[in-house]
């Protein structure tokens, strides 16, 4: 019997439970591309990973808080945002990052999503968007597009979909962009920055999921890489409102917003604590 | 600024109370949302937490409200959230979290009369149940139901002590009567006042099992951001805190979340009695109804029925073995209760057909008068 080769260490594995490794995702997965690259920026950022956590709602993208090596809660459905927003106000020199998808932070938990945005509690969101409920078999999600065939809209989707960076926008998120997991570099180096931004920074990860959204709607997996390639356009700067996903008339990409403004943590100390006390944290 | 502890005698509502009681148990976060006639717990929170360098957050439902909390609660930070009916129905599927990630917390339900938005500023007892089995799944939980402010201030104390030392999510039970009840309010010295926190793991970061019970069979628990690199899933886990989709793994865990209770028992319940030792009716209350046993009593007693109060303090874990031995030796059983017969299928499950038990039960928006419990002792002995 041929003998596997034992593969050789991957830079990334010290920021993986390895034993946990295989993980859940589907050949032709974009969770993974999605994944490696938010390791990535955790590293090359240069943030403190002894301070920094990762939390997770329900779903495949959900799955991601349990192969980081790091402090990590895979919390219920929809609530990974409240979650991190406890955390974060309780121990302010956390790192918080949610790793979560579509269905998670925008269907069952879109509520948390606007008010920790208007909030502005420092941390950083990314949603891999992959159009559909994944995980339960390819149901139609509040991001599936116009006209999509899923399990639960066999006859086609007669719904909008969001758009997630103007919706960020709107509720007062500090950093906004997109990428495509073909756009790998680009999405590392948002991440990145937006790991390093005060305050809420959300990143709208588009990824293909073949085996229960691309294959009802005759798209194989390597057809989502094309779109990808042939119907984005990068273009930084645009206004939010530009960015409703229709791939016949191509989809925007880009960092979209970079703002400062006080973060939830900074305003309750300026605005509720006593005076004495707030300058002895200063101090300290 | 006021310290944490507001040494003295006030005069205070049992919501107060219970603010307070969490202020001196070391509570540093609140993650509330406003329900009558729970509000009064979140704003006095929102104005004291500030001042011992804790936080307060209104979020923007019950759901995120307990969820802030639970997330608080695996950084290190004493927390709570207080809500009454409508609100605990929404907080149930993540309290059941809490139970499973074992991370401590206390929540307060102020009961209001129900079902759905009942009668939202008149009380109630009729979340007994919910409290017992509301979140889905088998699990054990700890519940108390305190009579007055005063003993809410104390209950409240107790509430984190015991959630700390079991890292479980305790609840309290209170209702609106006591909530919005004004009695006198003895605070004692902060020395004088006993805090438990949870146990913390020792020993090397990269080898810790945060699951791994210690020789009290709860698990010392590591928080965020000191690198035990820990987690923590809803999903059935292993010592490790890894999920494992396995039968034996579910067995493993389940006998660690509920053991931990059921082994205990002794060390959690706490009941009081009054003039229970040569009783031959014992009558069950807690909460404010317990307050209308009191005058029962002692009115039966005048009237020449050898009547006593069994007063529950914990509710949950439900005193099985003290309503056993009792059933051997009395008449019958009365519970009261401001709800329709939930606390009494209990006494009655355990009392087991040795001695009958009666209800004295109100659909809920008022107190239950003595002259009804009389009433039932004299139409059922």
């Amino acid at each position: 019997m041929k003998q596997i080769k034992k593969p050789s260490s991957h830079p990334l594995d010290d920021l993986l439970r390895l034993d946990r490794i295989p993980h859940i995702w589907c050949p032709g997965c974009g969770i993974g591309t999605a994944f490696s690259s938010c390791l990535t920026a955790m590293k090359t950022s240069g943030i403190d990973l002894k301070k920094t956590v990762m939390i997770s709602g329900i779903g495949c993208s959900g799955r991601g808080a349990g192969y980081v090596n790091l402090d990590s809660y895979h919390t219920t459905h929809g609530r990974a945002i409240p979650f991190a927003t406890g955390m974060k106000l309780a121990n302010p020199e956390l790192n918080v990052i949610v790793f979560s998808g579509d269905g998670d932070l925008f269907a069952i938990g879109g509520n948390h999503f606007i008010h920790a945005a208007r909030r502005n509690v420092d941390m950083t969101v990314i949603c891999v968007n992959n159009f559909n409920y994944g995980m339960t078999g390819g149901q139609v999600a509040a991001t599936t597009p116009y006209k999509a065939k899923t399990t639960t809209t066999p006859l086609g989707n007669s719904e909008s979909p969001f758009n997630l960076p103007l919706l960020a926008y709107a509720s007062g998120a500090t950093y906004v962009s997109r990428w495509t997991i073909l756009h790998t570099r680009d999405l590392m180096e948002s991440i990145e920055e937006a790991l390093l931004k005060r305050g809420f920074s959300f990143i709208e990860v588009l990824a293909p999921c073949p085996v229960n959204y691309g294959r009802r709607n005759r798209e194989k997996p390597l057809d989502s890489l094309r779109i990808y390639q042939e119907r984005t356009i990068i273009k930084n700067n645009a206004h939010p409102s530009e960015l409703d996903i229709d791939f016949e008339k191509g989809v925007i990409l880009g960092k979209f917003i970079d703002q400062d403004r006080p973060t939830c943590t900074e305003m309750y100390d300026k605005t509720c604590r006593p005076t004495d006390l707030s300058e002895e944290s200063k101090a300290a | 600024m006021r310290p944490a502890v507001l040494t003295g005698e006030h005069f205070m509502t049992g919501d107060v109370a219970c603010a307070e009681g969490a202020m001196a148990a070391g509570c540093l976060f609140f993650g509330g949302y406003p329900i009558t006639p729970a509000t009064e717990i979140a704003e006095h929170m929102s104005a004291r937490l500030p001042e011992v360098g804790g936080t307060f957050i209104q979020m923007e439902d019950e759901i995120g409200a307990i969820a802030s909390v639970i997330g608080a609660s695996c950084a290190g930070v004493k927390s709570m959230t207080a809500t009454s009916g409508p609100g605990f129905s929404l907080m149930m599927e993540n309290i059941g979290l809490a139970i499973c990630i074992e991370s401590p917390c206390v929540i307060a339900n102020v009961q209001r009369a129900g079902p759905s938005t009942g009668l939202p500023t008149q009380g109630a007892q009729s979340d007994m149940m919910q409290a017992r089995w509301g979140s889905h799944g088998h699990y054990e939980i700890i519940a108390l139901a305190p009579s007055s402010p005063q003993e809410i201030f104390y209950q409240t104390i107790t509430a984190f002590n015991l959630s700390e030392k079991y890292r479980l999510p305790v609840l309290i039970m209170t209702d609106e009567m006591v909530g919005h009840l004004s009695e006198r309010v003895i605070i004692p010295d902060a020395k004088d006042i006993k805090t438990v926190s949870r146990k913390r793991p020792k020993g090397r970061k990269d080898r810790l099992k945060p699951y791994r019970p210690g020789p009290d069979g709860i698990a010392p628990m590591p928080i965020a951001g000191e690198g035990y690199n820990v987690h923590m899933t809803g999903l059935t886990h292993d010592e490790r805190g890894y999920p494992v989709m396995t039968v034996d793994a579910q067995y493993e865990m389940m006998e660690r979340i509920i053991g931990k209770v059921r082994k205990n028992l002794d060390d959690i319940i706490r009941t009081e009695s009054y003039r229970l030792d040569d009783a031959e009716i014992v009558i069950v209350s807690y909460g404010v109804s317990s307050r209308t046993c009191l005058a029962a009593v002692d009115e039966a007693r005048e009237q020449g029925i050898k009547a006593g109060l069994l007063r529950l303090i914990t509710v949950w874990p439900f005193p099985e073995d003290q309503i056993r031995n009792l059933a051997e030796k009395v008449k019958g059983f009365v519970t009261v209760e401001i709800n329709l017969g939930q606390i009494h299928l209990e006494v009655e499950r355990c009392a087991g057909g040795k001695a009958p038990a009666f209800l004295v039960g109100h659909p809920g928006g008022t107190i239950i008068p003595p002259e009804r419990v009389i009433n039932t002792l004299n139409e059922v002995f």
